[in-house]
């Protein structure tokens, strides 16, 4: 009796040592799946997953991944549903869009977010010059950020011969969309609003700017074509028109709004429950391949510019890539800025799964028409929690501190951390703020959108 | 003049042949060599000149000697590719050696290279799914073109089908194949990745009808001395078939199959570019998305690649062809 009862402490001071000094790795369980295949689109951001694998951050965790790039995002989304990817680099919109509904529904969760920024917009050369003269300049140069009203006299000429100005974006549920809209409203310009409960999914109802999909890749081509006059897109595609003399990057999407999750790591909910170690040795990989690509203030970045130029990833030049992931990016031919901050992997907390960018996603889905009707407060929430995940990647981040690899400095502060960042932390071009637990609020402020009861 | 009487001319060459033979022969030579190889470096010429004088975006069109660079390059990335395999091997039995350390009970899957195939693997890719679209269509062509050239009633029941589906497009196939494979090939340990199953359903659909035009109209064509024949000799069924229909089919049967996997290696590369299964067609699309000043070069080795598959292909079901036939010489 006696010794049953001290057998029985020491197991509960063994269960509270394992609940206070958090997991390690060995703790973790092994992977239930050894052999995955990611999909990826040919974009800059795709590199925290050509690290973790180049690294060998995956193979550390007992994983064997191969990597695929995928023609276009529907293509990406549609066989991560279907089981032929176990996971994928996703645009942030795909998981919270798949699971409200819009698109394919199917409940995709994210516990990684792949980076913030990293997207520009992009006009014809013919545009340019009708814009350019209407520029304030500085020493010659423009003044940025560029306002979209700018494009207004390009608009014109293309009314006046008869077409609507074409902007392409790289999916409905896009940032590219969502930024691209977000900078022309901000310029007096209407982009166009949803109206799916009519089975109208092109945006276009009451649009000045006509906005169509164009895949990544085939941006500058479609440009060149004239199908388009500009487009908004991740890199390294704007670049590609800078060094083809094709088109002229106007505005990064960091001077639009900077800091909410750009790309994420996205998985069926079904196989987060069914491979739960996977998944989180998965984060691991990742989270320490996020840190890598921003350590010693970008020191990496040269290598892994020539890591993902190789065809396998990217495939793009090496100088093409590099100039928009070694902290400058080039304007007009030979207009080279400081940026920074153009790419953030890993800064400012850039991994962590934040439930107000997931509701700042929902609320542009609301302003644009996507979400046709008014939603309380509470079901931004609620969709927010659903699928993005932080206690996933909590439990990856603790672990990764209890093995030595990383320190508890490069984490938000768990106990305390809300998931909502500050509504100072992200800054809009037309200097609205966004609280991200009052989304109905936020959406009043703007003078073009849906909000309340409206329906498009 | 094909090549054979060539060298069976060249082999009865005696020294004691005049002047005018000699000259003959020397045409003749020039004919059967000279002639493709004058062309070949015509094309290179032209090829060179006009690459020059077209800018792309992604730089001026590639020459013959960036293509055969970048030929070389793909074979170097090939052997780099086996290497850096060699070395995943070695380095995954220390990962498994190291958990067996940890966790003894754990009972190790040693797995294949996880890297991404090379130029040559899609090819390789390429050719498996084309054989087994190419095959899957005969085996079910052949027998139904029989049966359609023997009864004039399964003809015209099979006959307004045929005409409707022969002009499809692989395009318009792909999706509704693509779905209809998602929801039926469904298997936790699938013997066959979906992605071939769908490619190889395409092609199969595409490449079947002229092997079954062909087939149904060699039998109906098999002459009535052979059929009368048979019957005098009361032969069975499947002995009719087998002695008299098939032996009599094979020509136009042939000419139908050749025509078929030239159509299964066309459809093949559009429907791997479009529903991204490995292959060459994947190989096309994602040096086309990569847009980097190599790419097309490298997209030139693959068409030239493709072209000269297709060519092998075809002379393969030639000599195939000369075997089984019993007019032998009918053919070229």
């Amino acid at each position: 009796m006696n010794q049953t009862f001290s057998n029985l402490l020491r197991r509960l001071a063994a269960v509270g040592l394992l609940v206070t000094a958090t997991a390690s790795a060995a703790d973790l369980g092994w992977p239930e799946k050894e052999e995955l295949t990611f999909g990826f689109i040919k974009l800059t951001d795709m590199a925290p997953l050509a690290i973790a694998q180049e690294k060998g951050f995956f193979e550390d965790e007992g994983l064997y991944v191969s990597l695929e790039a995928q023609s276009n995002w529907r293509v990406l989304l549609e066989r991560t549903i279907s089981g032929e990817l176990d996971g994928a680099h996703m645009l942030a919109g795909q998981p919270l869009g798949a699971t409200i509904g819009y698109g394919t529904e199917a409940h995709i969760i994210t516990a990684f977010t792949m980076d913030l920024n990293g997207n520009a917009c992009t006009v014809s050369n013919e545009v340019w010059n009708l814009m350019k003269p209407g520029l304030e300049k500085k020493d010659g140069k423009p003044v940025h950020p560029i306002p979209a009203s700018a494009l207004l006299p390009a608009i014109e000429h293309s009314q006046n011969r008869g077409q609507p100005f074409r902007m392409g974006m790289v999916f409905p549920v896009s940032t590219h969309n969502y930024e691209l809209r977000y900078w022309l409203a901000a310029g007096g310009i209407h982009p166009g609003f949803y109206a799916p409960q009519r089975g109208d999914t092109s945006g276009t109802l009451n649009s000045d700017v006509n906005i169509s999909v164009t895949p990544p890749p085939q941006m500058p081509s479609t440009l060149e074509a004239g199908t388009i006059n500009g487009y908004c897109v991740g890199e390294p595609w704007n670049q590609q028109a800078v060094f083809r003399n094709i088109g002229v990057p106007v505005i990064a999407d960091e001077a639009i709004r900077n800091n909410v999750a750009e790309k994420v790591f996205g998985v069926t909910n079904g196989w987060a429950e069914r491979y739960p170690n996977t998944h989180v040795r998965v984060v691991r990989a990742l989270i320490r391949a996020g840190h890598w690509l921003d350590k010693d203030n970008n020191a990496n970045r040269q290598e892994a510019a020539r890591i993902i130029a190789q065809s396998r990833y990217v495939g793009a030049d090496y100088e093409v890539i590099a100039n928009s992931m070694t902290g400058v990016f080039e304007y007009e031919k030979g207009d080279v800025r400081p940026a920074p901050d153009f790419n953030v992997f890993f800064r400012y907390h850039a991994t962590y799964p934040f439930y107000s960018d997931a509701v700042w996603y929902l609320t542009q889905m609301r302003r644009w028409g996507q979400i046709p009707e008014a939603k309380p407060d509470s079901w931004y929430l609620d969709m927010a929690k659903k699928v993005f995940r932080p206690d996933i990647y909590r439990q990856a981040a603790e672990s990764l501190i209890a093995d030595g690899l990383m320190t508890a400095a490069d984490f938000p502060d768990f106990a305390s951390e809300s998931g909502f960042r500050a509504p100072d932390a992200t800054r809009f071009i037309d200097g609205i703020t966004f609280d991200g637990q009052s989304p109905n609020a936020y959406l009043e402020q703007f003078s073009i959108g849906l909000k309340g009861n409206d329906t498009p | 003049m094909n090549t054979t009487t060539l060298i069976r001319q060249l082999s009865s060459y005696r020294p004691s042949l005049d002047r005018d033979s000699l000259l003959k022969l020397s045409r003749r030579i020039l004919g059967a060599l000279g002639a493709p190889l004058l062309g070949l470096a015509m094309f290179l010429l032209l090829w060179q000149l006009a690459a020059a004088r077209i800018d792309t975006s992604l730089g001026s069109f590639p020459g013959p000697m960036d293509v055969a660079g970048q030929a070389a390059n793909l074979y170097q990335e090939h052997r780099a590719e086996r290497e850096r395999a060699v070395v995943f091997m070695e380095r995954q039995e220390q990962r498994i050696q190291a958990r067996l350390a940890q966790d003894p009970d754990w009972e190790p899957v040693r797995r294949g290279y996880t890297g991404p195939p090379t130029f040559f693997d899609q090819i390789g890719t390429s050719l498996l799914t084309v054989l087994a679209g190419f095959a899957l269509a005969s085996v079910i062509a052949i027998p139904l073109g029989i049966v359609m050239g023997l009864s004039r009633f399964a003809s015209n029941a099979i006959n307004p089908l045929v005409q409707i589906f022969k002009p499809v497009s692989p395009l318009a196939w792909l999706p509704i194949v693509t779905l209809v494979v998602a929801a039926v090939y469904v298997s936790d340990d699938p013997m066959f990745s979906r992605s071939f199953v769908v490619s190889m359903i395409t092609v199969m659909l595409c490449c079947i009808w002229p092997t079954l035009i062909n087939t149904s109209v060699g039998v109906t064509t098999v002459s009535q001395d052979l059929n009368n024949v048979s019957r005098v000799l009361r032969l069975g069924w499947f002995t009719h078939v087998r002695r008299i229909v098939l032996p009599s089919a094979i020509p136009m049967m042939f000419t139908g199959l050749r025509v078929s996997l030239g159509i299964a290696w066309m459809v093949l590369i559009a429907a791997e570019m479009l529903a991204q299964n490995p292959g060459l067609g994947k190989f096309v699309w994602d040096e086309f998305q990569n847009g980097s000043s190599d790419s097309l070069s490298r997209i030139m080795v693959a068409v030239l690649a493709i072209g000269l598959i297709g060519f092998l292909l075809d002379r393969i079901m030639l000599i195939i062809q000369r075997r089984v036939d019993w007019q032998k010489g009918a053919v070229s």
